[in-house]
């Protein structure tokens, strides 16, 4: 009994979160977070995140990336995304983005699905 | 007949390495703390003063831009006088920042990053008061989050203190640009 309880309520409270569960409307709230050092059609501080999706990690034209993004290697995806946004520095050391990351599995879920949509919206990226 | 009384938290508490920071919620941002703690143990790279260099040098640059940009608002000819002088002593604020931050990456060893040519701000979009206060205020709230997400990461509890004062600062541009729009100053109890 106290065994199938303890089970229920680590069901309830901590079963992993999916990218695809995620909410891009609640996402581009949590957005604002990057925009000190992000745009979505500019290299600023951080490097454009149009394109994002399917993109080789630190290959955008004319930024300039520490080498260690530069020979990370991975292809940015739900998962390689979800990695890196939640703890930059341990994922790619020596990153030179110096943000502790975005700790809550839903919050960077719903990240993921707002960039999935914007950084491909024809609207908002040529 | 017995009762059996559960306490969700350490059910979950087992799981706590793997799944840290679970939640956002009030009540577990103690619970976070903790967490970010555990989370960094074992990682020796994500605790060095080089880690240090990055971070400073990371804010120095979200810095220069909103030198930048609180230039470009105060040229646009958009902006009233009162607001203007607002934009003006706020950038002023952004350069001192900037210093301090260009001071302590050098007295760290590191190299303090130089401002880029150009932001490519969207210009285009610019055209009203409002439209520059919306764009400094999301700068602003940008900031805001960089440095809470630098505080914790900073291994030097004094550079931490110094982050957390820019912070401090930083919160109070977002919330009078806020004001200045018309929307609710102070829209929580956290920001994030
Ligand atoms: C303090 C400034 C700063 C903040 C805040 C920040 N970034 Fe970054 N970001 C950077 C920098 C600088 C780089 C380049 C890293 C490198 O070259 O090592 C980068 C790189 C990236 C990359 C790799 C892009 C590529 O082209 O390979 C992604 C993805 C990314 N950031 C996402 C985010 C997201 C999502 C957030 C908000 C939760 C965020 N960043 C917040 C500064 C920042």
């Amino acid at each position: 009994m106290r065994l199938l309880a303890a089970f229920l309520v680590g069901l309830l409270t901590c079963a992993p979160v999916l990218a695809a569960d995620g909410n891009a409307e609640r996402g581009e709230e949590i957005y604002t977070r990057c925009k000190a050092c992000h745009a979505l059609e500019q290299n600023r501080v951080g490097p454009r995140h149009c394109g994002l999706f399917g993109r080789k990690a630190g290959s955008v034209p004319n930024y300039q990336y520490s080498a260690a993004m530069k020979k990370y290697g991975v292809t940015w995806n739900e998962e390689t995304l979800d990695k890196f946004i939640e703890n930059p520095l341990k994922t790619v050391p020596g990153t030179k983005m110096g943000y502790a990351g975005v700790k809550d599995p839903q919050e960077r879920a719903d990240l993921i699905a707002y960039l999935k949509k914007a950084t491909s919206d024809p609207k908002i990226c040529d | 007949m017995t009762i059996v009384k559960l306490d969700p938290l350490p059910a979950c508490g087992k799981r706590r390495t793997f799944l840290s920071g679970f939640t956002l919620s009030a009540t577990a941002i103690a619970l976070l703390a903790g967490n970010e703690k555990l989370g960094l143990v074992g990682s020796a790279s994500a605790q060095t003063a080089n880690n240090d260099v990055t971070i400073l040098n990371s804010a120095l640059g979200a810095e220069q831009q909103a030198i930048a940009a609180y230039q470009l608002g105060a040229e646009s000819g958009l902006l009233q006088k009162p607001v203007k002088d607002l934009a003006v002593q706020f950038q002023g604020h952004h350069k001192a920042h900037a210093d301090a931050l260009a001071k302590a990456v050098a007295k760290l060893g590191g190299k303090p990053v130089v401002p880029m040519k150009d932001y490519h701000f969207p210009k285009e979009k610019l055209k009203s008061q409002n439209d520059v206060l919306t764009f400094a205020a999301s700068l602003e709230k940008g900031a805001v989050s960089a440095y809470l997400g630098a505080v914790p990461i900073l291994t030097d509890k004094d550079l931490a203190k110094a982050a957390a004062s820019i912070l401090g600062d930083e919160a109070m541009h977002w919330a009078v640009l806020r004001n200045a729009l018309g929307q609710n100053p102070v829209p929580d109890a956290f920001v994030s």
